[in-house]
């Protein structure tokens, strides 16, 4: 409902704006069959009935030939036949059912995570396949040997599962074999090094051995082994499919249209990264402004708590510098533009997020750790396995090298593989049920190891909105809600919260920007605002959040407001300290303020009225001194800090922008996900390292065998298969646990 | 043994219809958005394109 109201809003305002020319025409693309297409994100919807009821009425209009919302994406696809222009009225349709749109800017680095996704199911699928095929022959070469079931049928066997493993594994071996080649390139070794050597040795080795009629054929291995890692790898991928994006794209979600005026009084609607210095625009209120610039004409209040985390709007008028980004509260106002896109404080925050988001690329991967100190051993044991055999055991090159593929194959890093991602899916399965989602992979195993947490205030630590505080007279409170009732400002909007009643009938309604409300009740002027216009001179004025109510011939009342800490912030946070982790409080808001809130939460550290870039700083210094830091913020001030911090997290109100920017979004109004996922961090990490501790065990086991020349297909076999099954029910204790 | 002359190629083909029908999910898009299918099967019935004469709202 809100939502269709602030559309009108804006259209009544901008009334001498040509409705047509919402400027989606220019979005248009063209499908095959010469039909047109237009791709727009839809916010607001969240259930079936959203999907039906969007679906379902742009589906009766003329000339539509499809329409599908992509409900994970929140992405609009249409399909029609006719003029680029009816796009404007399709979209008006969809803002008239009362959900926001969006242009949609097709985003080049999402489009291929998802073609890699889809690149790896496929190669899955083809290795499922030839994995089942294969053990369909290999049960039959395993229960029965070359006596009981002839030389000619164990070949041909052998030749069938030849067949199907070679161009599988040419296939589906793909993913590992290009970032193995890319890795040797570069000088370097990873995890897919010994794999894609134990895939081809395996393989090349086999087919010599099926060529040969020999025994030796590890076809099955082979494939299982790919199999299981590409299991890794997929969920791996999923759980990185949502992950950061980078911060030029944060910019164009931002992108948008401004109201430019040319000409005396002509508008024009162009895109923001358009706008040039010197343009004049006009700001609806309740939009945000699209560039930096100074005010021309008309007086309004400025929510800037995105940008500097101010709890309160701030008064504007002509003259007055207004920032890209901040929100214009209570009237339409006409800026002159200052600084275009590319140099607004904005874009500043946005380069900072860039440079943040290269200094976070160096952390290490634990399971790239782990392969480091793998890799060479298991490579050094296979030399050695050879050389031993023919040098000093005295038997032939082709049969040592037998043995040492087989090591290779036994040793293949297949629990290894698991280890992480199983560990990562059960983790951030069971955190969404907390209702917390984990944006990057490897969040968790950062947040295990954190030091130091730095808060915002506004919206983290606090609700974010102002609340009443105490109690006031029947009437007096009904004269105000009732004034109040007229207004969109954040304070208007709380004491309209806090009460529940009939509203009186307040005539001449009228909105001063800058100052507040006032109107005439009972034939008495009373007026709702600031301090200075309807307080006595004489009435103290104090720090705290409030708002006047002035009627005629009475003394003026106070309203105090403040915005309060969540329910359950001070009990998380003390449970934090337990927890040894040194915690600080970073506000862009006034000392008094931050140092009240800290009190209440009985946190020593806290910086107030710092500016974005100060935040960083003090992330920055932080981590030079070797400090693991955790971010938790809500607003586009906090974003740089968000992207730069070893890692961080976000409430589920905070702004697109620092959602982008976090690591770890938690929902609802309580505070403890943060506790909680800290929790289940600590734990993952314990699950990881035990993971990684099993197949160590697993290998000290397996790889006397194969030293020793022992190993048979079905040792192999069982060895693969039996380790990354106990991986995987380790990894299940997650789970079960809390 | 001469009967696996058939039921190779049987067991083989029919792993290779499936991993044809998986292809075709992939290709298809099935796997694009597995929130709104988990969602529409929710829906009542099936949306009709171009009919604007029943129930107008």
């Amino acid at each position: 409902m809100e939502q269709c109201k602030r559309i009108s809003d804006k259209l009544q305002i901008s009334g001498e704006v040509d409705s047509n020319a919402l400027g989606y025409e220019g979005l248009v693309d063209r499908a095959i069959d010469g039909n047109k297409q237009l791709s727009i994100l839809v916010s607001g919807v969240h259930c079936a009935g959203c999907i039906q009821k969007i679906e379902s009425s742009l589906a009766k209009e003329q000339d539509i030939k499809s329409v599908r919302l992509n409900f994970s994406t929140k992405r609009l696809a249409i399909i029609w036949q006719g003029e680029d222009e009816y796009a404007n009225d399709l979209v008006k349709k969809v803002e008239s059912l009362g959900y926001g749109v969006k242009p949609y800017t097709p985003d080049i680095a999402k489009e291929e995570t998802k073609l890699q996704e889809h690149f790896l199911l496929l190669c899955l699928g083809v290795a499922g396949f030839a994995m089942g095929n294969i053990m369909l022959l290999s049960v039959g070469l395993w229960s029965s040997s070359s006596e009981t079931m002839g030389v000619a049928t164990r070949d041909l066997m052998h030749w069938v599962s030849a067949i199907i493993a070679i161009p599988t594994i040419i296939f589906s071996g793909r993913p590992f074999f290009r970032s193995a080649f890319k890795a040797l390139i570069a000088g370097h070794t990873n995890m897919d090094v010994p794999i894609s050597i134990a895939l081809i040795l395996a393989s090349g080795m086999s087919l010599y051995e099926t060529m040969n009629q020999g025994e030796h054929v590890y076809f099955d291995s082979a494939v299982m082994l790919m199999f299981f890692l590409l299991i890794g790898r997929y969920l791996d991928m999923r759980a990185k499919g949502v992950a950061r994006s980078s911060a030029s794209e944060l910019l164009s979600t931002l992108s948008g249209f401004a109201n430019v005026i040319e000409g005396g009084n002509k508008i024009k609607r162009i895109a923001i990264r358009d706008v040039r210095e010197g343009m004049i625009i006009r700001v609806a209120s309740g939009d945000s402004f699209p560039v930096d610039g100074i005010i021309k004409k008309g007086r309004s209040s400025v929510d800037t708590s995105l940008v500097t985390g101010e709890t309160l709007p701030t008064d504007i008028q002509a003259g007055d510098e207004v920032y890209a980004g901040t929100i214009n509260i209570s009237a339409p106002v006409t800026i002159e533009a200052i600084r275009v896109a590319d140099d607004s404080l904005l874009a500043d925050i946005v380069r900072l997020m860039e440079k943040a988001g290269q200094s976070q690329a160096r952390y290490v991967r634990m399971a790239d750790k782990a392969a480091k100190a793998y890799t060479p051993v298991v490579h050094s044991m296979a030399v050695i396995a050879f050389l031993g055999w023919w040098l000093v055991g005295g038997i032939a090159p082709q049969d040592a090298l037998l043995i040492a593929v087989t090591v290779l194959i036994i040793t293949c890093p297949c629990a290894l593989g698991l280890a992480v991602p199983i560990v990562q899916v059960i983790a951030s399965g069971k955190l969404m049920k907390k209702s917390v989602l984990l944006k990057s992979g490897d969040a968790l195993e950062r947040l295990a190891v954190i030091d130091t947490i730095l808060m915002d205030k506004t919206g983290t630590l606090t609700v974010g909105k102002p609340v009443l505080q105490g109690e006031y007279d029947q009437e007096i409170m009904q004269i105000a809600v009732s004034l109040a009732a007229h207004s969109s400002h954040p304070l208007s909007k709380a004491l309209n919260n806090a009460y529940k009643g009939n509203y009186l009938d307040i005539e001449d309604v009228q909105e001063v920007a800058g100052k507040g409300m006032k109107g005439k009740y009972n034939g008495k002027l009373v007026k709702l605002g600031s301090h200075s216009w309807c307080a006595n001179n004489n009435d103290p004025s104090s720090s705290d959040i409030e708002l006047w109510l002035s009627i005629e011939g009475r003394s003026s009342i106070k309203f105090i407001f403040k915005d309060s800490l969540r329910t359950d912030t001070v009990e998380t946070l003390s449970k934090l300290k337990k927890q040894g982790l040194d915690i600080i409080i970073l506000s862009g808001d006034r000392k008094e303020v931050v140092e009240n809130i800290a009190k209440e939460c009985d946190i020593s550290k806290f910086y107030s009225e710092v500016t974005p870039p100060e935040k960083f700083k003090i992330m920055e210094e932080l981590s030079c001194k070797g400090h693991k830091v955790m971010m938790v913020g809500d607003g586009l001030n906090d974003a740089p800090t968000l992207a730069g911090a070893d890692v961080s997290m976000a409430p589920g109100t905070a702004i697109d922008m620092a959602q982008n920017a976090a690591d770890i979004i938690f929902m609802g109004e309580k505070f403890a996900p943060v506790y909680e996922t800290y929790n289940i961090a600590k734990f993952y990490q314990k699950l990881v390292k035990e993971n990684f501790g099993l197949a160590v065990i697993y290998n000290i086991v397996a790889i006397p065998l194969a030293l020793a020349g022992l190993v048979t297909p079905l040792i192999a076999a069982i060895a693969m298969s039996g380790s990354s099954i106990i991986v995987i029910g380790n990894s299940f204790r997650l789970r079960l646990g809390k | 043994m001469s009967v696996l002359v058939y039921l190779i190629p049987i067991a083989l083909f029919l792993g290779l219809l499936g991993l044809g029908a998986f292809i075709w999910s992939i290709k298809s898009g099935q796997y694009d958005d597995l929130d709104g299918a988990a969602q529409r099967i929710l829906m009542d019935d099936d949306i009709s394109i171009n009919k604007p004469d029943d129930e107008k709202n």
